[in-house]
């Protein structure tokens, strides 16, 4: 049986009848990784030792029939949240030789819901990226076609999952980063509402936008993957105390009495004309399942980027002020002044996509452009939160494209900051807002690249994220559609 | 010019980094772009718009002040680039 290829929940079933044993789908998986990597790149660091050790201390517990909901399920995570004595990169040189000596809440979860870490995944460096190409430990290829981009910054978690090199894999989304390069590979990529999931342990970049979330092959795999991680965690003061529902147990029920909002905001220009066909055909498939549509209105989405790239850097300038050569990662010892130390460490390890953030955030905080800059900004996010909230009013989600564009062509966009940031304009809404987007295949296009559709929720809705997400995968057969490798 | 390259010069010195002269230029002219970009924000009337700068609406998350287990001493030093087994070594500051 070709073990990689099945779904988290296919190999759970199979292991718990004892039809197949841990030891054996990890063995499995580390041999099409070794055939595969060389023409994919989605690995930064491969954890082959330690995973076995544990495959076979899983197949133990799995045969006295313990074991928790992910027992024996080998998982690769992207490069920015801390795994304890594995190594974490970031994706950046800066990072290099640093071994985090705890887990992120999330690893703790995973690790005692009893799955096998199986490795590190590739990532834009420090999670600043749309194409996963700033990346110090080279660029992943998008599994549907290598010479497109994966999408970024999770790259390397879509094209792991997509390739069937990991069953299942956590990312970041602070503008995008989930869904954008889950729709780009046709997988499943969830950004949770903001505080559903701990964000201890993952190395910070935008602090009020940053969340962490599962990618997956269907939605069934996603709601079980977000029962594991989520929940308050005393250690992030930001998680929020809410129960938290079984997301498996409302899929299957149908769409009537849903209304699903078409913001007609994300159908202007630029969008390309076979990603607005498959989103349009995934309406009227919802539709079919007994949802009822309505136009609605988001006034506010086209300023979402320029908000965005005020306030993100202005975090980041924050947040990576830590990444000195003092405590971790990699340090120029040949510099003589603590000064000269910290300038020469930062320029050698940062690459440039980070350094140009750093010095547009601390520009936009500096004194006398605080209030044209980052304060602008800030007012600017109160109205894209309040047009959500008119929405709201009149439906239960919002369905969209999740990118204006399929994948574009490796090296296309990197000389051009601006014109690769403004491809999240249909992502980075929902997380000055904070609140949950799925992004679930609803196409190919002709060139043979998939397409996504995003939806959108209220704040601890995931729910029916996934329940009208389940009913679209069910009606369009997408999820058994896998890149010809 | 939304920038000049003194002022990214200036940023960069405020922000720990040293960039080459052709770094600066480089840079300079990127965040023009991205200045000019992000201006359409002036667009938009925001006269008693109160900011948001946190996605939830959590005031103060309280604890109790009690003691906790930490990371021991020789594990959160053994990341340091240079350290001495009971503080991380920096070049001399005075």
């Amino acid at each position: 049986m070709d073990y990689p290829a099945l779904t988290m929940h296919a190999l759970k079933d199979l292991l718990a009848a004892g039809e197949v044993t841990p030891l054996t789908v990890t063995e499995a998986l580390f041999a099409r990784i070794d055939s595969l990597e060389e023409r994919i790149g989605a690995f930064i660091t491969i954890n082959r030792e330690q995973a076995l050790r544990r495959a076979e201390e899983t197949g133990r517990q799995l045969a006295r029939g313990e074991g928790g909901p992910l027992c024996g399920i080998p998982l690769a995570i992207k490069d920015v949240i801390c795994t304890k004595g594995l190594r974490t990169t970031a994706g950046s040189k800066i990072l290099e030789p640093f071994i985090p000596p705890y887990n992120a809440t999330v690893m703790d979860k995973l690790e005692e819901a009893g799955a096998i870490i199986i490795g590190k995944l590739s990532m834009d460096e420090f999670a600043m990226g749309s194409a996963n190409e700033n990346c110090a430990y080279g660029v992943p290829k998008n599994p549907w076609n290598r010479e497109y981009i994966c999408g970024g910054s999770s790259g390397g978690s879509a094209a792991a999952v997509a390739a069937d090199e990991s069953f299942a894999s956590l990312g970041s989304d602070t503008g995008g980063s989930i869904r954008q390069p889950a729709s780009h590979c046709g997988i499943v990529g969830l950004k949770p509402t903001y505080g559903r999931v701990s964000r201890f342990g993952l190395l910070a970049y935008a602090s009020s936008l940053d969340q962490i979330g599962p990618l997956t092959k269907d939605v069934r795999d996603c709601a079980l993957l977000l029962n594991v991680i989520s929940g308050y965690d005393p250690r992030d003061s930001t998680s929020v105390q809410q129960a938290v529902p079984d997301y498996q147990a409302a899929l299957t029920d149908g769409l009537r009495g849903m209304t699903l909002g078409i913001p007609g905001e994300y159908f202007g220009e630029g969008l390309d004309p076979e990603v607005e066909a498959a989103v349009q055909g995934a309406v009227a498939r919802l539709q079919e399942a007994g949802a009822t549509v309505r136009q609605v209105s988001l006034p506010h989405t086209a300023y979402g980027v320029a908000a965005y790239y005020i306030i993100a850097p202005a975090e980041a300038s924050s947040n990576l002020a830590r990444y000195d050569g003092v405590k971790y990662g990699m340090r120029d010892m040949d510099a003589e002044t603590l000064l000269d130390m910290y300038k020469k460490t930062r320029s050698k390890g940062f690459g440039s996509e980070v350094k140009r953030r750093i010095i547009m955030g601390t520009y936009a905080l500096s004194s006398g452009y605080y209030d044209a800059y980052y304060k602008k900004a800030s007012q600017v996010r109160t109205l894209i939160v309040r047009d959500y909230q008119q929405a709201f009013a009149e439906c239960d989600v919002l369905v969209s494209p999740v990118t204006p564009t399929p994948a574009w062509k490796i090296g296309e966009k990197s000389h051009d900051p601006l014109s690769m940031y403004l491809s999240d304009v249909l992502t980075i809404p929902a997380n000055l807002a904070g609140i949950p987007g799925l992004s679930v295949p609803c196409g190919i296009s002709r060139a043979g690249l998939p397409i996504g559709l995003q939806i959108q929720g209220p704040h601890f809705q995931e729910e029916k994220l996934l329940r009208v997400g389940f009913n679209l995968e069910q009606r369009l057969d997408m999820a058994g559609r896998k890149p010809d490798l | 010019m939304n920038i000049s390259k003194e002022e990214v010069a200036k940023v960069a010195q405020l922000a720990r980094l040293e960039l080459s002269e052709q770094e600066v230029l480089e840079i300079t002219g990127q965040l023009d772009r991205i200045l000019g970009y992000v201006a359409k924000l002036n667009e938009i009337d925001t006269t008693d718009v109160a900011p948001t700068t946190h996605a939830q609406a959590i005031n103060n998350a309280f604890r109790e002040d009690a003691l906790q287990p930490s990371l021991p001493q020789q594990e959160a030093l053994a990341n340091g680039p240079r350290q001495n087994g009971e503080a991380f070594v920096v070049p001399r500051v005075i």
